[in-house]
C-alpha cells in the first residue's frame, strides 16, 4: 500500500483512501459542442499511457473528497509530486535529483 | 506427563536452556514422545533419537530435519490440535511443542518406513528436471483424466484440512519511526539504540526467543555474561520502554512499497489449551519510517551424493540442538565442511561427550588454531578430503571420504554427519525492498548493493562477519534512525562490549567433490523439491541459460523453503555449465512471503459477516416480519417478493402486480441513491449534467433526467426535484450511487470550479416509501398534514413538503409504475414507523407490499428502462427511445459531442423495442440473441438481445424489452430467438404493454 | 385528517455495545449532525451562526459545548450536536454555503479505553497516536471496507460516524478487534 501526499489535507495517507482518476491535464473545451472528430478523439480516447513520468488525477475520496493531480514514475511507481488541481505542471527537474539523492549506494 | 528426561536417548543432562522441570508429552505418527517445555517439534524428535520424519516430494526418499531454523526444507509434518485444527507442512524445526500436540509425517504410503512412492526414486532417471513437461504433453486430451489426477495423487506433501477452520485471526495496523527485523546481537544492539534516542521501535523475531545465533553460538561474550543471556536481559529492558514493542513468534514475511512491512505473529501455536477469545495469528501491517534489516545468514549444506540421507544436517543446527535444547545429534557424528563453523559445532559436540570420528574438509590449509585444537581434542582431520557418499538410507550410517585429488576411499561408520558450506547472507527482506544485491568476489556471497528504500542491513546479513563489527555498526544504525526522525530528543550513547565469535572463514557453493559433472550420483541442491545438481546441469544443456529460466525448468528454490538453502549451489552449478562468472549468471529476486503465510490471517478479520458489509434499509426488519424474499443488489439487501402461504414466486409477484394496479402497493424504495445539489448556480450546474433542460424548472417540481459520458452513452438515470431555487433533490440508481456523485464532483471540482454549487449524499439520509396504484392517495392522506395531494394542486412530477405521520417529508407524486402514486421521503430513523403505519392502512384496503420483482414487471408494463439492464455502456438517449430528454437548445452538457460521433448518428444502431412472443407464452430469456432468419446457417449474424423479459400477469402475455438493430424501423416484423431446444417467434412492437395513453398516472 | 402520531427516532443499531478489559464499544444514540460546506468569504458568518468557529487547518476541530465542528476538507465541515440540530441555527443565514441536514444518515459508534486506537487500527490504516492524531484530531478515513469519519475526543476516547446502513458492519468490526485486541492484551 502506497502513501499519497494530499495536498489539501498536507499529509502522507494510505493509498486506501484513495481513488485513480485518470490522465491529468487535459481540458474539456469549453465549446464542446463544436469539436472536431479529432479533437474529440484526443479529448476522451487517446492517453499517452507513459513509461516513466506520468501526470495523473487522484482523488482522497475517502479523506476530504479533493481531485489533485500527481506526477509519478510509473517505473518506479514513486510518486515525485502532488499538487493541487488546477495547479500547472511542476517542474520536475528539482524533484528528480532530490529523489535520486535519497537513494543510498 | 512425567516423562523422565532419560528416556530420552539423545538428551544430554547438564547441556542446553530447557529445564527437565517442565516435561511434555507429543505423539509422532501416533507414538506418543516425551519433550521438554521450549522444545521444537524437531528438537524433541532427535532427542528421541528420531531423524527419519517425512518422504520426499518428487522421489519419496526418506528425509530427516536439515536445519533448526525456518529454512529448514524437509522436515514438514502435520500438526494437530484437535480434529478441526490439522495445519500440514509445518516445519518442525519452527513448530513449538505443546502437551498434546499431535505430529505426523507426509508424503508416504503405507508408512514411513516402508512408502511405496519409493518405486520413483529407482525410476529417477525418468523423472528428471522437465520431465513433466516433456511426458505429459500429448494427447492434449489425457491431460484432464489422466495425468493430472496422477500428478495430484503422487506429488504433493500435506493433506490440506478438511473441517473449517475453527480459530479467529486478528490483523492491524501499526506505525513506528524504527522498525527492526531480527532479534539476534545486531538487531536487539540496534533497537536498545533506537529506543534510548526517543525513537518509536518495533523490533521482530520469528523465533520464540530473541538472540538469533546466539541460541547456538556459545563463544560470545556480551557484557560480561553469555551472549544468549545478555539477548534475554536486552529484551526485557526493551519491552519495558513505552516506546518499544517486542514481538516474538513474529516473522516480517513481506516488504513492500514505502516501508511498509508485514509481520505474521503466531499468538497460540505454542500454547496447550489457548483462550477461546485469543486469535490464532496477528498479522502486523507496520508502516515504519525507517528499517533496519537485521536477518543474519544462513548456514549451507554440502551437495554430495546422498546428502539428504536422515542424520545429516546443518553443523549451526547441530550446535542449536546441543547448546540450547540440549540434544545430541547423534553418538557418532562425523563432520563435511568447507567452513570453519563446523569445527566450533564438532568441538562443542565433542566436549559434551559425543564421538567424532573425523572432520572431513574440503579445503586443504584450514585454520591452524581450529586444527590445533582439533588435535588437543583428539578429533581427526582430514584436509583435501571429500565426502564422497553416505551410506544407509533411513538413517545416515557412514561415510566414503576420499582426497579431493583422487585416492582410495575410506569408509567411516558415523550416525550422523553435520555439514557446511559456508553463509549465504539473508537479503530475502531487502531484495523484497526492491533493493539490488551485489557479488562479493571474495567470500563468494551476494550482499545489499543499491537501496531502493529507506532501510539499512546491519550485521550477517550485510555481509558483516566479525563481532565488534557488528555491534558498532547496528548501534550507529539505530542511532541515526532515531536521529534522523526524532532530531529533538535527548542523545543517549550506547555502549555495548562484547567477545568471541570469530569471523568464520571458508565457502563452497555448487557440487562438492564426488558430486562434479558427469558423476551419476543423487547429489541434492533443493531438498524440498527434489533438485539435484545434475537436474540443474540438464537444463543448461537442454538449453535454459537464464538462471530465471533454470529455477523455472527444475523448480529450484520454488519450494516453500525459498530456495534459503539451495539458491546459491543452484546458481553456481548453473555458473559452472554455462562458463560463466556466478555474477554474470545473476541471482533470483526474492519475493514475499519469506516463510509460508495462512489464508486465515492473510483474510483476517474479512469472512463472514465481515466479508463486505451488507446494507439494509430502514424497513428491513419489517419487511422480514411480513415475510419478504431478499435478494442481493449490490451490497444491499432489498426485498424481492412477498410471498403469502403457498405460493411461490411467480404467484407472489403476480399477485403484486396486479393489486399495484387494481388497488395499492407499496415499496421500499430507500436504496435509490440521493444527492442535495445546492447553491445558486445549482440549476446550471444540473443543466450541465444531464442531458434534459433544467433551468426552467419550477420550485416544486420534478424532472425525470438522463444523464450520459462524454462519449454520449446514457451513465445513469433519476428524477430531479427542485426543492428551492438554490436546492435540488437528485435520485440516482441504486447502484450508480455512488459513481454518480464521483463525477458530479469530478465536473464540479475540475472542469467547472466557477460554479457556486456543493454536492452532499442524502442516499441514507431518507428512507423512501413508494405508494403506487389507484387508492394510492386514500392511503397516504390521512397521515399527512401540510401538503394538499390533489392532482390540482400535487399533479404528476411535482412535490411538497410537510409532514407525515408527524415527521418531516418530501413528498413525491412520482410513479415508476405508471399508476398515480407517491414517493414518500422520510427521515430515516423514522423510515420504519412510517412503512409499518402505512402498510397497516395498505392491508386494510386490500392492497400489499411488493417487491423488485414486481417493481421490475410494472415498470417494464411501462416499457420505463433500467439503466444497466436495459443499457449496456453503448445505448444513447436516442437508442433508448428517450431523445425527448436530449435539450435540443442546449449549448453545452456532458455528453453533447459525443452524440455527435458519426457511429452514434448512423442508421442502424440498435434500439429499444417491445417483443410480443407470438405464441402468447413463451417467456424469453435475458439476454436470448435475436436473428432475422433462424434458418441461416452457422454462424447467425445477431441482430440484437433480449435486455429484460416477464410475464406480465396484467397483459396476460409474456412482455420483453430488446435492443435491434434499427429496432424504431421494425415494428410489426417477425423475428426469431434460437434457445438450445426451440426457436421463439417474436414480434417487434412499441415497448408499452399496459395503459399506453398514460392516462393512469394521472389518477 | 391527518391521524396524530408521536413516532420516536429508531436507532440503526439499538442499544448495542461491547466491553472487555481495556475497551468499550457502545452505539451512540439519536444527535444531530449538517454536512456544511461554505465559501471562504462566509466562513465567520457561518461561525458566528452555529456558535462555534469552523476550524480551517486539516484534521483538526473545535468544540463548544455539545457541538463540534470537524474538517473533512477546505470548504467542508461535518457538525455534531448531541442536543440540537445546528441546521435550525442555518435556516435563515444569508451566507454562500450548503447546510445539509445529515441526521439520520450516519450514526455514531464510541470506543472508549486504553487499547480503543490499536482497536480502530484493525481496520483503520491512519497513524492514531497521540502524536500523530491528537485530542480532537478528525478525518474521513475507511475502517475495513467502510468509510468512517474518526474524531478523537478523548485521548482515550474515539468519536466514530459512519452511514447508518455500514453501521452493523462498523460496529461488528470494532467489536471484533476489541475481542482481539483486549485478549491480546492481557496475555
Amino acid at each position: 500500500m502506497l502513501l499519497i501526499h494530499c495536498p489539501y489535507c498536507a499529509e502522507e495517507r494510505p493509498e486506501t483512501e484513495f481513488a485513480h482518476a485518470g490522465e491529468a491535464h487535459i481540458e474539456r473545451s469549453t465549446q464542446m459542442g463544436e469539436l472536431t472528430d479529432e479533437g474529440f478523439a484526443n479529448f476522451f480516447f487517446y492517453r499517452d499511457n507513459t513509461k516513466g513520468i506520468t501526470y495523473e488525477r487522484w482523488r482522497h475520496i475517502h479523506g476530504c473528497g479533493r481531485f489533485f493531480n500527481a506526477a509519478r514514475d510509473t517505473v518506479s511507481d514513486k510518486f515525485l509530486v502532488t499538487y493541487k488541481a488546477g495547479e500547472p505542471k511542476p517542474d520536475l527537474s528539482e524533484i528528480d535529483n532530490q529523489t535520486k539523492a535519497g537513494a543510498k549506494s | 506427563m512425567n516423562a523422565p528426561v532419560s528416556i530420552q536417548p539423545n538428551r544430554i543432562p547438564g547441556k542446553g536452556r530447557l529445564s527437565a522441570a517442565d516435561p511434555l508429552r507429543f505423539t509422532f505418527d501416533g507414538k506418543t514422545l516425551p519433550a521438554l517445555k521450549g522444545d521444537t517439534v524437531a528438537s524433541a524428535l532427535i532427542a528421541n533419537d528420531i531423524h527419519l520424519v517425512g518422504r520426499s516430494f518428487k522421489y519419496h526418499r526418506p528425509r530427516g530435519i536439515v536445519s533448526a531454523g525456518s529454512e529448514e526444507p524437509n522436515a514438514l509434518l502435520g500438526i494437530q490440535r484437535d480434529v478441526a485444527r490439522h495445519t500440514p507442512n509445518i516445519r518442525a524445526t519452527v513448530q513449538e511443542v505443546y502437551d498434546g500436540l499431535e505430529a505426523t509425517s507426509q508424503n508416504r504410503w503405507p508408512s514411513l518406513k516402508y512408502d511405496i512412492g519409493e518405486i520413483n526414486d529407482i525410476a529417477s532417471p525418468l523423472l528428471s528436471a522437465g520431465f513433466y513437461y516433456k511426458t505429459f504433453m500429448w494427447p492434449r486430451k489425457a491431460w484432464d483424466k489422466v495425468y493430472e489426477p496422477f500428478i495430484r495423487k503422487a506429488a504433493g506433501l500435506g493433506k490440506a484440512p478438511v473441517h473449517k477452520d475453527p480459530d479467529h485471526y486478528s490483523s492491524q495496523h501499526e506505525h513506528c519511526d524504527v522498525l527492526i527485523l531480527g532479534g539476534g546481537i545486531a538487531g536487539l544492539s540496534a533497537a536498545l539504540a533506537a529506543a534510548k534516542n526517543g525513537a518509536r521501535v518495533i523490533i521482530c523475531d520469528e523465533q520464540a526467543t530473541f538472540g538469533g545465533a546466539l541460541h547456538f553460538d556459545s563463544d560470545v561474550t556480551v557484557d560480561g555474561m553469555d551472549g544468549f543471556s545478555w539477548a534475554q536481559k536486552v529484551t526485557a529492558e526493551l519491552a519495558a520502554m513505552d516506546n518499544a514493542r517486542v514481538l516474538l513468534r513474529t516473522t516480517a514475511f513481506g516488504y513492500y512499497a514505502q516501508n511498509y512491512v508485514a509481520l505474521i505473529e503466531r499468538v497460540t501455536e505454542h500454547l496447550s489449551a489457548p483462550r477461546a477469545d485469543l486469535p490464532r495469528e496477528r498479522l502486523w501491517e507496520v508502516r515504519a519510517k525507517k528499517v533496519i534489516i537485521a536477518t543474519g545468514s544462513i548456514e549451507r549444506h554440502m551437495v554430495f551424493a546422498n546428502n539428504d540421507r536422515p542424520g545429516i544436517l546443518l553443523a549451526s543446527a547441530a550446535r542449536t540442538y546441543l547448546n540450547h535444547y540440549g540434544v545430541g545429534v547423534g553418538k557418532n557424528v562425523g563432520v563435511y565442511t568447507a567452513n570453519d563453523s563446523a569445527y566450533a559445532a564438532a568441538f562443542d559436540l565433542k566436549e559434551a561427550g559425543i564421538n567424532i570420528p573425523a572432520i572431513v574438509d574440503v579445503r586443504d590449509n584450514p585454520n591452524e588454531e581450529l586444527l590445533a585444537k582439533a588435535s588437543a581434542l583428539g578429533i581427526r582431520v582430514l584436509t583435501g578430503h571429500g565426502v564422497m557418499a553416505a551410506g544407509g538410507k533411513l538413517r545416515v550410517s557412514s561415510m566414503s571420504v576420499a582426497p579431493v585429488n583422487g585416492g582410495a576411499n575410506e569408509v567411516i561408520a558415523v550416525d550422523s554427519i553435520i555439514m557446511s558450506g559456508g553463509w549465504t547472507p539473508s537479503v530475502h527482506m531487502f531484495s523484497q525492498s526492491r533493493g539490488k544485491v551485489t557479488y562479493d568476489a571474495d567470500k563468494s556471497r551476494f550482499v545489499p548493493g543499491v537501496y531502493a528504500q529507506d532501510c539499512v542491513s546491519i550485521g550477517a546479513c550485510n555481509g558483516t562477519d566479525n563481532l565488534s563489527a557488528t555491534i558498532d555498526e547496528a548501534i550507529a544504525a539505530g542511532e541515526d534512525a532515531a536521529r534522523a526522525v526524532r532530531h529533538n530528543a535527548k542523545q543517549s550513547a550506547t555502549a555495548i562490549n562484547a567477545t568471541g565469535g570469530e569471523a568464520w572463514e571458508g565457502t563452497l557453493i555448487g557440487a562438492a567433490p564426488g558430486a562434479e559433472a558427469g558423476k551419476v550420483v543423487k547429489a541434492f541442491v533443493d531438498f524440498q523439491n527434489d533438485v539435484t545438481a545434475k537436474d540443474i546441469r540438464l537444463a543448461v544443456q537442454e538449453g535454459f541459460h537464464s538462471i530465471e529460466h533454470v529455477k523455472r525448468f527444475t523448480t529450484n528454490g520454488m519450494a516453500t523453503d525459498q530456495g534459503k538453502l539451495s539458491n546459491m549451489h543452484g546458481l553456481a552449478i548453473a555458473a559452472e555449465a554455462l562458463g560463466k562468472d556466478l555474477p554474470e549468471v545473476g541471482l533470483t529476486t526474492f519475493r514475499a512471503p519469506y516463510t509460508p503465510v495462512t489464508f486465515g490471517a492473510l483474510v483476517s478479520h474479512s469472512k463472514g459477516t465481515l466479508f463486505e458489509p451488507t446494507r439494509k434499509t430502514p424497513m428491513h426488519d419489517s419487511e422480514v416480519a411480513i415475510g419478504a424474499v431478499f435478494e442481493d443488489v449490490g451490497s444491499w439487501k432489498r426485498a424481492w417478493y412477498y410471498p403469502k402461504t403457498g405460493e411461490d414466486m411467480h404467484a407472489a409477484v403476480n399477485r403484486e402486480c396486479k393489486t399495484a394496479r387494481t388497488n395499492v402497493g407499496m415499496f421500499d424504495a430507500s436504496t435509490l441513491g440521493k444527492i442535495e445539489v445546492v447553491g445558486p448556480d445549482a440549476a446550471e450546474f444540473l443543466n450541465l449534467i444531464y442531458t434534459n433542460p433544467f433551468l426552467k424548472l419550477g420550485v416544486g417540481k420534478l424532472r425525470y433526467g438522463i444523464m450520459c459520458r462524454e462519449d454520449g452513452f446514457i451513465y445513469d438515470d433519476g428524477v430531479v426535484a427542485r426543492i428551492a431555487e438554490d436546492r435540488f433533490h437528485v435520485t440516482t440508481t441504486t447502484g450508480g450511487a455512488p459513481r454518480v456523485l464521483n463525477m458530479m464532483e469530478d465536473y464540479l471540482q475540475t472542469e467547472f470550479p466557477h460554479m457556486k454549487v456543493w454536492l452532499t449524499s442524502t442516499s441514507e439520509q431518507w428512507a423512501v416509501i413508494a405508494v403506487q396504484g389507484p387508492k394510492s392517495r386514500d392511503i397516504v392522506s390521512p397521515f399527512v398534514e401540510g401538503i394538499d395531494l390533489s392532482t390540482e394542486a400535487l399533479p404528476h412530477m411535482s412535490m411538497a413538503e410537510g409532514t407525515i405521520c408527524g415527521v418531516p417529508t418530501r413528498l413525491m407524486r412520482m410513479s415508476f409504475t405508471g399508476e398515480m402514486g407517491f414517493e414518500i421521503n422520510v427521515p430515516a430513523d423514522y423510515g420504519r414507523a412510517v412503512w409499518d403505519t402505512l402498510y397497516q392502512a395498505v392491508e386494510e384496503a386490500g392492497g400489499c407490499a411488493y417487491g423488485t420483482e414486481a417493481m421490475h414487471v410494472l415498470r417494464a408494463e411501462k416499457g420505463y428502462i433500467i439503466v444497466g439492464q436495459d443499457t449496456d455502456g453503448t445505448v444513447t438517449p436516442y437508442d433508448a427511445g428517450l431523445g425527448w430528454a436530449v435539450g435540443k437548445k442546449k449549448t453545452d452538457f456532458v455528453g453533447i459531442r459525443g452524440l455527435k460521433r458519426p457511429d452514434l448518428v448512423a442508421e442502424g444502431r440498435r434500439q429499444l423495442v417491445g417483443l410480443k412472443s407470438v405464441d402468447g407464452r413463451s417467456v424469453l430469456e435475458e439476454g436470448a440473441q435475436i436473428v432475422d432468419d433462424p434458418n441461416q446457417p452457422m454462424p447467425m449474424k445477431m441482430i440484437g438481445w433480449v435486455s429484460s423479459s416477464y410475464w406480465s400477469g396484467n397483459a396476460q402475455k409474456p412482455i420483453a424489452m430488446a435492443l435491434i438493430e434499427d429496432g424504431f424501423n421494425l415494428m410489426g416484423k417477425k423475428l426469431y430467438v434460437p434457445m438450445a431446444n426451440e426457436v421463439i417467434e417474436v414480434e417487434v412492437c412499441k415497448a408499452v404493454f399496459v395503459d399506453e395513453e398514460g392516462g393512469r398516472l394521472h389518477g | 385528517m391527518a391521524k396524530p402520531l408521536k413516532l420516536e427516532r429508531a436507532h440503526p443499531l439499538g442499544d448495542q455495545n461491547f466491553g472487555a478489559p481495556g475497551i468499550s464499544i457502545t452505539s451512540v444514540r439519536g444527535g444531530y449532525r449538517c454536512s456544511l460546506r461554505v465559501a471562504q468569504s462566509d466562513i465567520s458568518a457561518v461561525s458566528n451562526a452555529l456558535g462555534v468557529d469552523l476550524p480551517q487547518a486539516p484534521k483538526t476541530s473545535a468544540r463548544s459545548a455539545n457541538r463540534v465542528a470537524m474538517w473533512l476538507g477546505p470548504d467542508e465541515w461535518l457538525i455534531y450536536d448531541s442536543k440540537a440540530n445546528p441546521i435550525d441555527d442555518l435556516k435563515n443565514i444569508n451566507a454562500l454555503c450548503s447546510a445539509v441536514d445529515v441526521s439520520h444518515r450516519n450514526t455514531a459508534i464510541e470506543a472508549k479505553g486504553p487499547l480503543a486506537a490499536e482497536v480502530i487500527n484493525a481496520g483503520c490504516p491512519q497513524d492514531l497516536s497521540l502524536e500523530v492524531f491528537p485530542v480532537g484530531a478528525c478525518s474521513r478515513t475507511i475502517l475495513g471496507k467502510a468509510e468512517i469519519v474518526l474524531y478523537r475526543a478523548k485521548a482515550d476516547t474515539f468519536h466514530i460516524e459512519c452511514w447508518r446502513s455500514f453501521a452493523p458492519y462498523v460496529f461488528e468490526l470494532l467489536r471484533t478487534a476489541a475481542r482481539d485486541q483486549s485478549a491480546l492484551a492481557v496475555r
